[in-house]
C-alpha cells in the first residue's frame, strides 16, 4: 500500500522539480528556401522580430512576425548554443513549437563577409534611388538593420 | 553496295557515338540525383509557407486589404506567362513539350483577343517562342551560368514579374514548367501565380489548430511582405522541378540513344560479316577455278 502511494506521488513532484530546474523542450525548425537547417528539440531561441527581439520558450502563445536581418541564437535541449544569421523572413511561434522560415541563413561561422558587403553595397544602392519618401525610408532602414549586424557578428 | 571498309568505318563511329551517349545517360543520371535532392530539400520551406499563408488568410478573411498581387488587378486583358524551359536539348521531348503547352496557350489567348507578354527563362524555350511569336518576348533570363539552381535565381525572377506588375504590365501571370513526376515521365504544367488564388487555402490550419495568432506588425502588413516571398518560392519550385525533370528526360532519352547504337552496331556487324564471308567465297571460286582450268 505505502509503496504504491509512493509511486503515484513520485513522478508528478519529480516533473514539476525537473521543470523548475531547467526550462522544457520544444520543438524548433530553421527553414531556408533551398533546405531544412535545423530541425531539433531546443529550450529557447532569440529571434530578431520587426518590432524588437524577442525570446522564444516552450508554451508561447502563438505570434506570427516578420523578421528582420540579425542573428538567430538557438539553445538546444542539450545545453549546447548555436547562431545562425538569417536575412528577414517571418517566424510562426504555436505553444508546441516554432517554425522560422528564413530568406537565407546560415551558421554564424560560415558567414561569407564578401556576401554580406554585397548586401549592404545592394541596400546602399537601393536608398540612393529610391522613388519616393516611403520607399527611401524602407530602403535606409534596411541599410541599417543589415550594418547592425554586421557590427554584431564582426568579433565572432 | 558499300565497301568492307565503308562498313568497318561506320561500325566505329556507332561504337563512338554510343560511347558518347552512354556517358551522357550516366551523367544526366548522377545530376537527376542531385536535383532530386534539391527539390526534396525545398519541399519543408514550401510546405510551411504555404500552411503559414493559409493561417493569414484566415485570419483575414479575404477582407479588403488583402495586397493587389493576391486579389489581382480586377481585369484580364494583358497575360504576362513565365515560361520555364531547359538551356540544353538532347533530352527528348522535354523543351517542345513546354513550348507546346505555351504556345497552345498563347493561341488560345490571342483568339480570345487578349495581349500576351513572354518572360523566357531557357535558351531552349526562348529559341521555339521567337520563331512565332518573337516581338512578344519581353526578356530571357539566362541560366546557363548558374552551375547549382539557388533561391537567388528564382528570386531574382519573381522581382522581374513583380516589378513589371507594380508597373501596370499585366493583370495575369502564370507559370509554365514541367512537373517532375518520374524519371520517365514530366507533365508540362500551367500555373497561375498572380493574382495567388485564395481558395487554394485549406480549410484547416495545419499545426497551430484554431488559435488566436498575434501577429506583430499587422496581418495586411505581414501578408504584403509575404505574398512576393511566395512568388519567388513557386517560381523556385518550378524551375527545381524542371530541372529534375529535364534530367530524367535526358537520362531516358540517352538511354533510347545507346539502345539504338547497340542495335545498329549488331545490323552493321552481322552485314559487315556476310559481306567478308561473300568476299572469301568469291575469292576462293576464283582460285578453284583458275586451277580446275589449267
Amino acid at each position: 500500500m505505502w509503496a504504491g502511494q509512493d509511486h503515484l506521488l513520485l513522478p508528478s513532484s519529480y516533473s514539476l522539480l525537473t521543470k523548475l530546474i531547467m526550462a522544457e523542450a520544444f520543438k524548433f525548425e530553421l527553414v531556408s528556401p533551398e533546405r531544412l537547417l535545423v530541425s531539433e528539440q531546443v529550450e529557447s531561441v532569440v529571434i530578431p522580430g520587426a518590432e524588437g527581439e524577442m525570446t522564444v520558450m516552450a508554451h508561447h502563445a502563438p505570434v506570427m512576425t516578420t523578421i528582420k536581418p540579425g542573428v538567430v541564437t538557438v539553445k538546444t535541449a542539450s545545453g549546447g548554443e548555436e547562431r545562425y544569421v538569417v536575412f528577414g523572413g517571418f517566424a510562426d511561434i504555436v505553444p508546441a513549437g516554432c517554425t522560422l522560415l528564413a530568406e537565407s541563413a546560415v551558421a554564424v561561422k560560415d558567414v561569407d563577409r564578401a556576401d554580406l558587403a554585397r548586401r549592404i553595397q545592394e541596400a546602399k544602392e537601393d536608398a540612393a534611388d529610391a522613388k519616393d519618401d516611403q520607399a527611401r525610408s524602407k530602403a535606409e532602414q534596411f541599410l541599417s538593420q543589415l550594418t547592425t549586424l554586421e557590427g554584431a557578428i564582426l568579433p565572432a | 553496295m558499300p565497301s568492307l571498309k565503308d562498313l568497318r568505318n561506320r561500325i566505329a563511329s556507332v561504337k563512338a557515338t554510343q560511347k558518347i551517349t552512354k556517358a551522357m545517360q550516366m551523367v544526366a543520371a548522377a545530376k537527376l540525383r542531385r536535383a532530386q535532392e534539391a527539390a526534396e530539400a525545398a519541399r519543408p520551406y514550401s510546405e510551411r509557407m504555404g500552411s503559414v499563408l493559409a493561417n493569414i488568410t484566415q485570419a483575414i478573411g479575404g477582407g479588403g486589404d488583402a495586397p493587389a498581387l493576391m486579389t489581382g488587378t480586377g481585369k484580364d486583358d494583358v497575360h504576362l506567362l513565365v515560361v520555364c524551359t531547359a538551356e540544353r536539348g538532347l533530352c527528348g521531348g522535354f523543351n517542345s513539350q513546354i513550348a507546346r503547352l505555351a504556345r497552345d496557350h498563347i493561341r488560345k489567348l490571342l483568339a480570345d483577343g487578349k495581349q500576351v507578354k513572354i518572360i523566357c527563362v531557357g535558351k531552349k524555350g526562348f529559341d521555339i517562342l521567337r520563331r512565332d511569336y518573337a516581338s512578344m518576348i519581353l526578356e530571357r533570363v539566362d541560366l546557363r551560368e548558374v552551375k547549382t539552381l539557388g533561391f537567388v535565381n528564382a528570386d531574382a525572377i519573381a522581382k522581374k514579374v513583380i516589378n513589371l506588375f507594380n508597373e501596370g504590365g499585366f493583370d495575369i501571370c502564370t507559370l509554365f514548367y514541367s512537373q517532375f513526376k518520374s524519371v520517365i515521365s514530366q507533365i508540362p504544367t500551367t500555373q497561375q501565380i498572380i493574382p495567388a488564388g485564395l481558395a487554394s487555402a485549406p480549410a484547416e490550419a495545419v499545426d497551430g489548430g484554431n488559435a488566436v495568432y498575434e501577429y506583430e506588425p499587422e496581418p495586411g502588413e505581414i501578408l504584403s511582405d509575404l505574398i512576393p516571398r511566395n512568388i519567388s518560392v513557386q517560381v523556385f519550385r518550378a524551375l527545381l522541378e524542371n530541372a529534375a525533370g529535364e534530367m530524367g528526360a535526358k537520362m531516358s532519352a540517352m538511354d533510347n540513344a545507346t539502345r539504338n547504337a547497340g542495335e545498329m552496331i549488331n545490323k552493321l556487324s552481322i552485314t559487315y560479316n556476310r559481306q567478308r564471308q561473300a568476299q572469301i567465297t568469291k575469292e576462293l571460286i576464283e582460285i578453284i577455278s583458275g586451277a580446275e582450268a589449267l
